[in-house]
């Protein structure tokens, strides 16, 4: 019997390959250009070697401090969400219910945070947090906490991570959900017939069994947290200050508002590399500790 | 239709996955792989199936080299372990599925489907859902929609492995029926010796990655090549003792010597290898008598396995009737020297003794 | 170490109207090694999980050493299992997992180690105490599980749940006879759950089979080959199975619908319902005199050969005999020794 086979088919990938080079190729090619060259405006464009990127890269020069101030800022604000992230959401995975119509239920509930726009949730954030008409704001102003993230850059903070925190833990949630439920039975009748309680059974089968997914959480998480733009700029604007001032905001403020697009461009390559960097890192260490395991 | 391996091998990152191998297949009879799990079965199946490319040799179907062709463009039909099914669909549906991608006509495939519905005994089932099929039937329901397709070659990877014990002696039964009415080649891979000889076609023993030897299953089982095939091809695991030959004399290393006729064989050690159901536990005349301590005793019913060191050596004698020897005890082991394998400082079969051969 | 006994037990799942498990009172002996025999769907894995714990009964009741235990969980059962799939955990070694019971227990580390390092002794694993459990192959895997039930001194009874599907044939044998040497060392009540009658076979002192939730013999391994109270069990048991043959008795004689007789050993009284002789492969070999049968297959099987033949049209299994070539005109030689007789499946008692 004979199966029809067309090498034609090849043809059929064509717009994709035309779409990431116009999506991905061109633009990234237009930084790179842009990262080498100076402009005093009025399309004049001068090379300018590697300069952006020294001076970028020396925390004494005005352009370097600020990419540093942010760059820390952002580590920080990534460490943050995953350490909270991360935890909290294995705890819900771990209360979610196995069989029943209540699987169906907390999953759509879990997945609804998921579906809002990022805008959305800075919208719903700042109105939430606001002191006068926001019912997380009014009501620790009722409480007698003096909350005000537009003002105090520890609120700010505050604010921003929970958002995260709210709008992305399902993701974490849902993962390792799927990681506990493909682990057989068999494992937690051995377990209770060991004498395992909840703590051990946690240690010794659904924490390393879940270790492929969440490499996979931490990974999703650490990128997304790391790029975050939309909600926090949104919500505080960078503010107040610089406090809530991430990477990715003090890009569109160099580029669009001082319209540095030298300096723009060598710090998104820079921002781009560093992603790139510690996703190899990490992704290489876990991987490796995996196939180790699997010989 | 016949399939032919010509210095077919596979290596990878530097090693080598699979020696060469040459090897005919024909219809008609079963062509089986037998050998443990890791020894390189799935390995040559995946090359037959097209789905990884050779490093060395050619595969040749018909006379035509097909080496490099790529798996969609030969028509290969495969069976898994694991019963794979479309669970959505009914039996008949599951058998249709790969006539339905052929595009056949309807009363075409009507026929097909009962034509291969009827060897397997699933008429009664069509209309079913895998799922609510025994195992035996839902992995019948897969080996008919690989019947179906009428490919010239049928791979078959452990299709048995995962059904109860009764269930598999029935299909052993079956399939080697339906092998000599299809025209096809079959393969099969398996790592049980007594499926192997059931299933009554040729086998190639693998182990280690390398095809130590093919022929009639019958052949193979009592003329090893040499002390690998042996091991692959032995269930209980096959007895061993060192030996040594000396002015063509042969004589256990304990100093028993045994009168099996080595000649033409260089001094030197050799290893002695002998089945379970060759050993005695009674007095047979001309037999060399081993002392042993007894192990464990496993009875089925009418024959006792019975475990025991000889000396150093762990062996399995299967003894007729019911034996409860308790562990600990002395006991003499009868070695016939008519029934022993002898295999060379090389491992290649030596010598093989009169009665060695015979059921 | 305890005796274990069910009373009036029964399992009906849910919204099924029939039952998983039928009625039934059963007790097996303290220090027995028992194996639990069918096919797949019969029940058997259903009663092991009654006995560990995991799932309790709809009806009767569940006794350890005459204390009711029918409501008590796994865990406070002093049970262990050993599962189809290697249950180990993976990021500990072997002696961390060999030890995980007794920690969970409140042992102290010098404690277990103590018992760890006798158990692993027993089973061979001394050597690889060390290593990374993950990192092993099936059957120490097994080995594993096995010993996480054995270094429990107080464990009321093991259960194994077809512990050798995962492992390859060479060291089935190792494992099997490992685990029966074991039984002698460490007089504990073991329960092998298998659909394979060579490993129930050889690994029990007492064969319990099973057929459509219920049991339906009970007895050691030549009592299960030799004299089969049910046709099931006959079929069941032995490589292949019992030969049926439909005939009709009378006094000493069975006649075959097509008008051959056979001899038979016993005298049987009128019979009722459908009647059948049933006699082993072991029993029947190809003669050149006897009665005259046609010849569809021969079944090399390394140490003996089969034949497949039909007699008056039946399928029946025979023995080849060592050395003989299969003769023009094939007959069959039956030994009277391994006669019986079935009348609706049941074992039918003649008189001698």
């Amino acid at each position: 019997m004979a199966k029809p086979h067309n090498d034609r088919a090849w043809f059929l990938v064509l717009p994709v390959v035309a779409l990431v080079a116009f999506s991905a190729l061109i633009p990234v090619m237009t930084v790179v250009n842009y990262s080498v060259q100076d402009t005093f405006g009025n399309n004049q464009f001068f090379w300018n070697g590697t300069a952006w990127f020294q001076e970028l890269l020396d925390p004494s020069t005005d352009l370097g401090g600020r990419f540093f101030d942010a760059l820390w800022r952002t580590l920080l604000f990534s460490g943050l969400c995953l350490l909270i992230e991360i935890p909290l959401g294995i705890a819900v995975a771990l209360t979610l219910p196995r069989q029943g119509w209540g699987v169906a239920v907390s999953l759509v509930v879990l997945a609804l945070p998921l579906l809002i726009p990022w805008n959305v949730v800075g919208t719903i954030w700042q109105v939430f947090g606001r002191g006068d008409i926001g019912l997380l704001g009014a009501g620790l102003q009722a409480l007698g906490i003096n909350y005000n993230y537009a003002q105090n850059a520890f609120d700010a903070w505050a604010t921003v991570v929970a958002m995260d925190v709210w709008h992305w833990t399902s993701l974490v949630v849902l993962l390792c959900y799927a990681g506990l439920r493909a682990i057989p039975d068999a494992y937690y009748q051995a377990a209770k017939i060991d004498g395992a309680g909840a703590w051990a059974i946690f240690r010794a089968i659904q924490l390393p069994k879940m270790q492929r997914v969440l490499t996979i959480a931490v990974l999703l998480r650490f990128m997304d947290s790391f790029m975050i733009y939309t909600e926090p700029f949104v919500v505080t604007g960078g503010g107040p200050g610089n406090a809530t001032t991430f990477l990715s905001i003090d890009l569109v403020k160099i580029a669009l508002g001082q319209f540095d697009l030298g300096k723009a461009a060598a710090m998104s390559i820079v921002y781009n590399l560093i992603i790139l960097t510690v996703c190899w890192i990490f992704f290489a260490t876990t991987t490796r500790g995996q196939s180790e395991a699997a010989q | 239709m016949s399939v032919a391996l010509e210095g077919l091998g596979l290596s990878a990152a530097g090693q080598v996955v699979l020696h060469p191998v040459t090897l005919e297949l024909a219809g008609g009879l079963p062509n089986v792989l037998l050998g443990p799990t890791g020894a390189g079965k799935t390995t040559l199946l995946r090359l037959l199936a097209g789905l990884d490319r050779p490093s060395e040799g050619r595969l040749l179907a018909e006379g035509r080299d097909v080496t490099g062709l790529d798996v969609r463009k030969r028509s290969v039909a495969m069976v898994y372990q694991q019963f794979i099914n479309y669970p959505a669909f009914t039996v008949f549906e599951n058998i249709a599925a790969p006539l339905r991608v052929a595009r056949l006509g309807r009363a075409e495939i009507e026929a097909r489907v009962q034509d291969a519905a009827r060897l397997l005994r699933l008429t009664p089932y069509l209309a079913r859902k895998p799922l609510e099929l025994s195992g035996g039937q839902q992995q019948r329901t897969a080996i008919a929609r690989a019947l179906v397709k009428r490919a010239p070659l049928v791979l078959m990877d452990e299709p048995l492995a995962n059904l109860d014990y009764k269930l598999r002696e029935e299909l052993r039964e079956e399939l080697p029926k339906l092998f000599a009415e299809s025209g096809s080649v079959f393969v099969y891979a398996t790592t049980e010796p007594a499926e192997a000889l059931l299933l009554g076609g040729r086998v190639a023993t693998l182990s280690e990655g390398r095809v130590t030897q093919s022929g009639r299953a019958g052949e193979v089982f009592r003329r090893p090549a040499d002390l690998a095939t042996a091991r692959v091809f032995s269930d209980p695991p096959l007895n061993e003792a060192p030996a040594r030959i000396e002015a063509g004399r042969l004589a256990l290393a304990t100093g028993e010597a045994l009168p099996v006729p080595v000649g033409g064989l260089q001094d030197g050690p050799c290893t002695v290898g002998i089945r379970a159901h060759q050993l005695s536990l009674e007095p047979l005349p001309g037999a060399v008598a081993l002392p042993a301590v007894v192990r464990v005793s496993e009875v089925t019913g009418s024959e006792s396995y019975v475990h025991l060191d000889v000396g150093p050596l762990p062996w399995v004698v299967l003894a007729p009737g019911v034996r409860r020897p308790e562990p600990g005890e002395a006991a003499t082991v009868w070695l016939d020297p008519q029934r022993c394998l002898v295999f060379g400082a090389d491992g290649r079969l030596a010598a093989v003794s009169a009665l060695a051969e015979a059921a | 170490m305890a005796r274990i006994g069910f009373e009036r037990l029964a399992q009906r799942y849910p919204g099924s109207p029939h039952y998983a498990l039928r009625p039934m009172d059963m007790v097996w002996e303290d220090a027995g090694a028992y194996a639990l025999l069918g096919p797949s769907g019969c029940g058997k894995t259903t009663l092991l999980n009654i006995v560990s714990g995991l799932l309790r009964p709809t009806e009767g009741r569940v006794h350890f050493d005459g204390q009711d235990v029918t409501a008590l969980p796994t865990e406070r059962r002093n049970v262990a299992q050993v599962f189809q799939f290697p249950v180990v955990y993976d990021t500990m070694t072997v002696r961390e997992n060999l030890a995980f019971p007794l920690r969970n227990r409140g042992s102290s580390a010098r404690e277990a180690n103590t018992r760890v390092e006798h158990v692993a002794g027993l089973l061979g694993l001394g050597a690889m105490l060390d290593r990374r459990a993950r990192n092993l192959g099936a059957d120490e895997k097994q080995k594993i599980s096995l010993g996480r039930g054995l270094v429990r001194g107080d464990v009321a009874a093991i259960l194994f749940d077809e512990p050798l599907t995962v492992i390859d044939p060479h060291l089935k044998w190792e494992l099997r006879s490992r685990l029966k040497e074991l039984h002698r060392q460490v007089p504990v009540t073991m329960i092998y759950v298998t659909h394979d009658q060579t490993e129930a076979l050889t690994f029990a002192d007492r064969v319990v089979v099973m057929s459509e939730g219920e049991v339906v013999q009970v007895g050691t391994p030549e009592a299960l080959f030799d004299r089969p109270a049910h046709s099931f069990v006959g079929h069941f048991i032995g490589s292949p199975g019992m030969n049926f043959l439909a005939c009709a008795v009378h006094g000493r004689e069975a006649m075959l619908p097509g008008g051959q007789r056979i001899a038979l050993p016993r005298a049987y009284a009128p019979l009722p319902g459908r009647v059948e002789l049933g006699i082993r492969p072991e029993f029947a070999t190809l003669a050149r005199e006897g009665l005259p049968v046609a010849l569809t297959r021969v079944e090399d099987l390394g140490r003996r050969r089969i034949a497949r033949v039909e007699l008056d049209g039946q399928p029946f299994a025979a023995t080849l005999p060592e050395g003989m070539a299969v003769p023009a005109e094939p007959c069959l030689a039956l030994d009277a020794a391994g006669m019986l007789v079935y009348a609706d499946g049941r074992l039918a008692e003649g008189e001698a």
